[in-house]
């Protein structure tokens, strides 16, 4: 098992740097001048010294290098810096962005916090929902429960974030008045009113996004109870008179749990992806607003560094997964 | 977890089919041989769920095609005078704030979100299909082409779909002109990154046919690899191929509306359903109807098309078939 993890690690070194080439190629390659913005007045070679200055001066490879020393070399520097107060990374340049002329990096770890509470509240709430529905409907399929859950999952693969956001904007706040619209990130929760506060702006967007996840996770969950219903071994435990409860609790849903599990980490990084939307709709500053911005901007660097982070929580979940099933269930070795 | 199709294909169950009595046995063995198209459509139609989408979904599209032919106002005719009314019998949607009939919008919008749909599943699905079949049929390639599958999975896909769109938007509606260079984009940039799922089913289910008797014997005569490929290979993987072509629509729908949605889809005065929401959001106070008529297209032709492929999933599958 160790073995296999550690071969995986290596292994996802060369995805990972595959993949930070093909999209600083995608952007490399894309016609498209940053300096387009700028005056015609201004004369040529003042715009060259301006293009040396958002180091786009050198030629492709020795810029992707560069970026890839800052990237993995100098922000973990950083990072060290800043927690324990040492001085490795005085003086080196760092991943400087476009717009703001500060660290991208910076900026990141600014805007995660708010993704994180919002995002990670869903995926919570999604958990706790989805599971009891899953299992509920496996254990009595085809019942007027199970159709629902279904149809009710159906609707929200169907259901765009874009369309169900704006919809309960439109019923709770524009209509009922009882949340507001757009989520205010500078809110400091410090006593029980402004919990209330920061609970009542969280909802909305909490609630568009569990829906989809629940949708999925639900019909996981079903799923892989069914298989193990009717599995000899659950036989084998009705026979022995064990409680009906201890059956389905303890026996099969430990075992319908092991694929579900790994599901729960393949779908942390797609969040983040698909949370852009749901940014987008209430106003959230997180991580997939700055992206959005950053695109409109044309903010090569600060699209690049992004892009790359979820990459890499997409390689890493997936190893993680991959791990998890192999620890879950021994009938799984790698080696 | 975008992958819908790991799902176990046993949801929907039609009831099991009343068992034949032992005189009609004979008879059946007697009866002209059905085809097997015949059979799938049998068990298509015990799907209740799938039926009443395929119809939902025919409606919709002969709406958005065939309805502009009945309801005849030009999409983009501007009154200005007639801005933001409600529902009437000249306008049954309203006009929005520029005087332009949003039922005809709608159906325009339509128009373009169905065929981007469809086009763009199209090409998924020959991507997927072509490195699935050739993954599947070549051991030596399998291996390649398969890391490749994975680094596309790997890849962050709705960022870079934006940041194509954003890329490569300029340079393509100067080549192709505006709405059909954006069309090509957005066509080509969903197909690129949706092919993934359709290749890695269509590779295992290559894998399992490869082995079996009847590829032998075609070999055995001299079949060369094509014809191994397009006669007996080909035929038998079309059911996930079917599968995930509806699936693809969905996605593609949605993605569509997505990009339109965040502003990076077609231009303003070209109307998609995602940027009839997009526009609507605006005026979401005063005319909350204009963001729901397209959001309620969109989600009924992918709930639609969702419940076609659940039932076309349970029809194709020949274990569940028989019974």
């Amino acid at each position: 098992m160790l073995n296999f993890t550690i071969r995986r690690l290596i292994l996802a070194v060369p995805t990972l740097l595959f993949i930070s080439l093909v999209i600083f190629l995608l952007l490399e390659l894309a016609p498209g001048d940053p300096m387009a913005q700028v005056p015609l007045t201004v004369p040529p070679e003042v715009k060259e010294k301006m293009r040396e200055a958002l180091g786009l001066g050198q030629p492709m490879h020795v810029r992707f290098w560069k970026w890839i020393v800052q990237f993995f070399w100098i922000e973990p520097q950083v990072l060290v810096d800043h927690i324990f107060g040492t001085s490795f990374s005085a003086g080196d340049l760092r991943v400087i962005s476009w717009q703001t002329r500060s660290p991208v990096m910076d900026i990141v770890v600014q805007r995660i916090p708010q993704t994180l509470w919002v995002v990670g509240t869903a995926y919570v709430v999604a958990i706790l929902i989805a599971l009891p529905i899953g299992i509920y409907s496996a254990y009595r399929q085809y019942s007027w429960f199970d159709q629902m859950g279904t149809f009710v999952s159906m609707v929200g693969f169907s259901v765009p974030p874009f369309f169900s956001g704006v919809l309960v904007i439109v019923i709770f706040s524009v209509q009922l008045g009882w949340f507001p619209s757009i989520y205010d990130t500078t809110h400091v929760v410090n006593d029980w009113d402004s919990f209330v506060v920061q609970l009542k702006q969280m909802i909305m967007p909490v609630m568009v996004l569990a829906l989809q996840i629940t949708a999925q996770l639900s019909r996981f969950m079903r799923a892989s109870m069914l298989d193990n219903l009717n599995q000899d071994y659950v036989r084998t435990a009705r026979a022995k008179g064990l409680s009906e409860y201890t059956v389905v609790m303890v026996h099969v849903l430990r075992n319908s749990m092991i694929p579900v599990v790994t599901v729960i980490a393949l779908g942390i990084p797609s969040i983040f992806g698909g949370a852009i939307i749901t940014e987008q709709v209430f106003k959230v500053n997180g991580i997939g607003q700055l992206l959005i911005g950053a695109i409109q901007a044309n903010d090569l660097p600060m699209v690049q560094t992004l892009t790359f982070i979820f990459a890499v929580l997409i390689v890493l979940f997936n190893l993680i997964a991959d791990v998890l099933y192999g620890i879950l269930d021994p009938r799984i070795r790698y080696d | 977890m975008t992958d819908k199709d790991r799902f176990v294909p046993d949801e929907g169950l039609a009831p099991a089919s009343t068992v034949l009595p032992a005189a009609d046995v004979v008879e059946e063995f007697t009866a002209p041989p059905r085809s097997q198209w015949r059979d799938v459509w049998d068990q298509f139609k015990t799907h209740k769920g799938a039926m009443v989408g395929a119809m939902l979904f025919i409606f919709i599209v002969a709406a958005v095609y065939l309805g502009p032919f009945l309801w005849t106002i030009d999409p983009t005719q501007i009154d200005i005078r007639a801005r933001n009314q409600g529902p009437s019998w000249a306008h049954p949607f309203g006009t929005d704030q520029l005087g332009r009939d949003i039922m005809a919008r709608m159906m325009s919008g339509g128009q373009t979100s169905v065929s981007v749909g469809i086009t763009a599943m199209l090409l998924a699905l020959f991507l997927g299909s072509f490195i699935g079949v050739i993954a599947g049929f070549f051991k030596r390639l399998d291996g390649p082409l398969m890391r490749l599958t994975d680094l596309f999975l790997a890849l962050p896909l709705l960022p870079l779909l934006l940041v194509m769109m954003l890329l490569f938007r300029e340079p393509l509606s100067a080549a192709f002109g505006l709405e059909r260079g954006i069309f090509i984009l957005i066509v080509c940039a969903i197909g690129i990154t949706s092919w993934m799922p359709t290749a890695r089913i269509v590779r295992g289910d290559v894998l399992a046919i490869k082995e079996r008797e009847f590829v032998l014997a075609a070999r055995s005569i001299g079949t060369s690899n094509t014809q191994i490929i397009t006669r007996h290979i080909l035929p038998n993987v079309l059911s996930p191929i079917m599968v995930s072509a509806t699936l693809g629509i969905a996605t593609a729908i949605i993605t569509e509306s997505a990009l339109s949605f965040l502003g990076l889809g077609f231009p303003p005065d070209f109307p998609t359903w995602g940027r009839l929401l997009f526009d609507g959001v605006d005026y979401l106070q005063q005319y909350p109807e204009r963001v729901f008529w397209p959001g309620l297209a969109i989600s009924l032709t992918v709930l639609s098309v969702n419940y076609l492929g659940d039932g076309l999933r349970d029809a194709l599958d020949p274990r569940i078939r028989g019974r």
